[in-house]
């Protein structure tokens, strides 16, 4: 499972029973209690997944089969500023790929990765729904419409903080 | 009065509710909030030219909107009744302004049906949905029909499934009708995983009653109390509203028990996506909500006989759905006179990529592909010439020039190697390279697998490396004939629809384009420009006046010369970035 070793407080894991109790831990809820234990946690770590586990009386493989086969759910922490970059159809025949490997280079970090001081992370996405604005980008709930390499510098400047 | 202002996902990203806010306040300011209501529709679907403001009862349309121009608007049009001239959209060809969105090219050929509610009402607001006759179907239905007449007039209508397959929806509802069991299920199928198609969560954002409606409808009719809606956890903004309709419809009795004081009962849950596109499938969608990995299961049997909790579940699309209550209300005749022989009523296609009017339309089936990209999209951007157009997403095809009078539905599009799919269309210029899209594609497929058989798992994965080859110019011409085969292999033993129809991009742009394959292959060469790794960056000594910007600005010093002499690359050295031609001014740098 994931590298990244943490030690839930016992308050965590409190909220995952009480997430679970929520959906009265019933194994076929599992999707639900894992959305609000990402809701929560901002990521599901490999002891997230156990406790859930635990919750529900299903194998720790079973929750980490359904963790690993959503793209929704990560592992690893998001970083401060979470940048998704549209690859759906519409953005990437308007250049997304380029706006992509600008943000890449600009970060030095590839896509599913966070940069070392966990301000921001890079990851990609398909249709957010606003193709009229290709290429699109999202940095947190903000949305970058039609963006062009050229503009990744400013984008990343306005989290100078 | 009343002004519209769009609160689709496209135009909240541009500032709508920036604009709503201002036009409140400055009617406030005014004292005329009581008088003028400003209400936050669902989308206009001229996302092009987005965020929109439309005026009623006066038809006036505004187009690219800021929270800025919203006090203009209340000064000049509201107040002293004057339309604001600069916001009007001009007509991109005869240079007019067209003040009614009905006037507009992009409005005309359209014919809204699913789409009948979105811009209209305030889909937060249920009593607007039943001022335009929501609800009506279902009161009539169930205080006045039979649940196999309401399918028989299903039937006629000839309405076939939106989510892609174009299955009958009359005889889906038959055959769940007819099984037996003591519990039955209605799922809406809200997934849309076709990546750069948007109809099915504006429907959800613009009118989700109608959707609500039509689940009740097909609960009564197969004799069902329970709808699930599985919708992606990624469309926020819609799993808002149909929380909010969900609670509205309750509240009016219109859900829950014994509805219009009938014997009927029905209610709908909401299930989360999780971000799997395969989970569209229906049977791997059944398996998600149970909470398990979305993987397809063999058909059949099919989910009318054993689906959700391994009993009969009716699956219909969004789109499909919201289709039905204005079926009932003006009949089955006058659905199945619109479209062609075999697709009745009308499709919504999220237009995009290289076209003027990005948005989403609605047209009658049988509507061709050239009055669809030409006349409601305006054309190719920036002049280019058209090259292709994708419909079906990632399972269907392209089609070309020679396709472009085609009446587009369901048979056609398959007569022509692609498929309806859900509605993505989306257009391509003389830029685009076919190889790189088909490859584009295959990557799509190969991480959405869900491995379950080997043919999907590996043979997408070996589609893909070939096409990644080619693109580099690594490409040798047997490995056409490989990818032609190796496609029918995974199409014909693939377990599910996915894998049967992820080689169509592959089939379809060899089909099409075989020379531009040729060209990779055996010269080489990328005609559209588009594959980084088959082109060389050249100066035209004529257009050259060495000016030295090129030389400034290449990140890895492989242009030389001397100042206001012309200058020279070093195929060895460039690294194909591309900034010396987009520095250069004099059009002297050109891609071979
Ligand atoms: C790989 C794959 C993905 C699919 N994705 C969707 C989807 O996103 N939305 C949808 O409504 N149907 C999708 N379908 C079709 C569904 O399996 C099913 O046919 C449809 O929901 C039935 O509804 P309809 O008869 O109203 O079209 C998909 C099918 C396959 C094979
Ligand atoms: S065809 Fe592909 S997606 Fe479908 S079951 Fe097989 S591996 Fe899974
Ligand atoms: S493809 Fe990027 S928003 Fe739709």
């Amino acid at each position: 499972m994931s590298s990244i070793k943490i030690e839930l407080r016992q308050q965590d894991i409190d909220k995952i029973k009480e997430i679970a109790a929520s959906f009265g831990n019933r194994e076929h809820e599992l999707i639900n209690v894992l959305h609000k234990c990402q809701e929560h946690f901002g990521y599901l770590p490999a002891e997230v997944q156990e406790v859930v586990a635990e919750e529900l009386k299903a194998p720790v493989a079973k929750v980490y089969g359904v963790v690993s086969f959503y793209s929704f759910f990560t592992m690893t922490p998001k970083g401060k500023h979470p940048i998704s970059i549209c690859l759906g159809t519409a953005c990437y025949v308007r250049g997304a790929e380029k706006v992509l490997d600008e943000f890449k280079k600009e970060l030095s970090i590839e896509v599913g990765q966070t940069t070392g001081n966990g301000k921001f992370s890079l990851s990609s996405l398909r249709c957010v729904g606003a193709c009229g604005l290709a290429p699109v980008v999202l940095v947190g709930e903000k949305t970058y419409g039609r963006v062009a390499p050229d503009d990744v510098k400013n984008i990343l400047k306005e989290y100078n903080d | 009065m009343h002004l519209l202002v769009c609160g689709g996902t496209g135009c909240r990203a541009s500032e709508s509710a920036g604009i709503e806010a201002k036009l409140k306040s400055e009617l406030e300011k005014r004292s005329l909030d009581q008088s003028v209501q400003v209400i936050s529709t669902g989308c206009f679907g001229f996302c092009e030219k987005g965020p929109i403001v439309k005026v009623m009862p006066d038809n006036t349309f505004y187009t690219q909107v800021t929270p800025a121009d919203a006090e203009t608007i209340v000064a000049e049009h509201v107040v002293k009744g004057r339309r604001v001239e600069s916001l009007i959209y001009t007509d991109p060809s005869s240079k007019e302004k067209v003040e009614e969105s009905a006037k507009m090219g992009f409005y005309k050929k359209q014919l809204r049906i699913a789409l009948r509610n979105c811009g209209f009402i305030n889909p937060e607001n249920v009593d607007e949905y039943i001022a335009r006759d929501g609800y009506l179907a279902l009161g009539n239905i169930i205080t006045g029909m039979k649940p196999q007449e309401a399918i028989e007039i299903m039937k006629e209508s000839g309405l076939r499934g939106r989510g892609g397959a174009g299955f009958p929806t009359g005889l889906k509802w038959d055959l769940t009708a007819r099984t037996e069991a003591d519990q039955k299920y209605v799922v809406c199928n809200a997934d849309e995983g076709d990546p750069g198609a948007f109809m099915d969560r504006s429907i959800l954002e613009g009118d989700p009653h109608s959707v609500l409606e039509a689940m009740a409808i097909c609960g009564y009719c197969i004799g069902s109390d329970k709808g699930l809606i599985y919708i992606r956890a990624e469309y926020p903004l819609a799993i808002e509203r149909l929380k909010i309709a969900l609670s509205q419809a309750r509240e009016y009795g219109l859900l829950g028990n014994n509805i219009m004081g009938t014997e009927f009962s029905f209610d709908i849950e909401l299930r989360y996506g999780a971000g799997a596109f395969v989970c569209g499938e229906e049977t791997a969608l059944i398996h998600s909500m149970e909470g398990l990995r979305g993987e397809p299961t063999l058909k059949p049997p099919f989910p009318s006989e054993s689906g959700y909790n391994g009993k009969p579940t009716n699956v219909n699309n969004v789109e499909t759905l919201a289709n039905i209550p204005v079926i009932y209300l003006k009949g089955a005749k006058w659905f199945s006179s619109i479209g062609t022989e075999k697709s009745k009523g009308t499709k919504v296609f999220a237009l995009a990529g290289k076209i003027n009017n990005v948005g989403l339309i609605e047209v009658p089936m049988g509507t061709t592909l050239r009055e669809v990209i030409f006349e409601i999209g305006g054309g190719i951007k920036d002049g280019k010439k058209f090259k292709s157009v994708q419909t079906g997403g990632p399972s269907g095809g392209c089609l070309t020039e020679k396709h472009l009078d085609t009446p587009i539905d369901f048979d056609n599009l398959i007569a022509a190697g692609s498929m309806m799919g859900s509605g993505g269309m989306i257009v391509m210029d003389e830029d685009d390279c076919m190889v790189s899209m088909a490859r584009y594609y295959l990557e799509f497929t190969v991480e959405e697998s869900c491995g379950k058989c080997a043919p999907c798992r590996i043979g997408n994965k070996r589609l893909h490396e070939l096409l990644d080859h080619i693109c580099k110019g690594n490409g040798k011409l047997e490995d056409l004939d490989r990818l032609v085969n190796m496609s029918n292999v995974i199409k014909d033993t693939s377990l599910c629809g996915l894998g049967q129809s992820s080689p169509n991009p592959v089939l379809s742009t060899i089909n099409n384009f075989k020379d531009e394959y040729d060209a990779h292959v055996t010269d080489k060469k990328c005609p559209a420009g588009q594959c980084r790794d088959l082109m060389e960056y050249f100066i035209i000594e004529e257009n050259c006046v060495g000016c030295t910007a090129c030389a400034r600005v290449c990140p890895v010093a492989a242009i030389t010369g001397e100042r206001k002499e012309p200058h020279l690359i070093n195929p060895a050295i460039c690294i194909k970035c591309g900034a010396c031609m987009e520095k250069c001014k004099f059009d002297a740098i050109i891609i071979q």
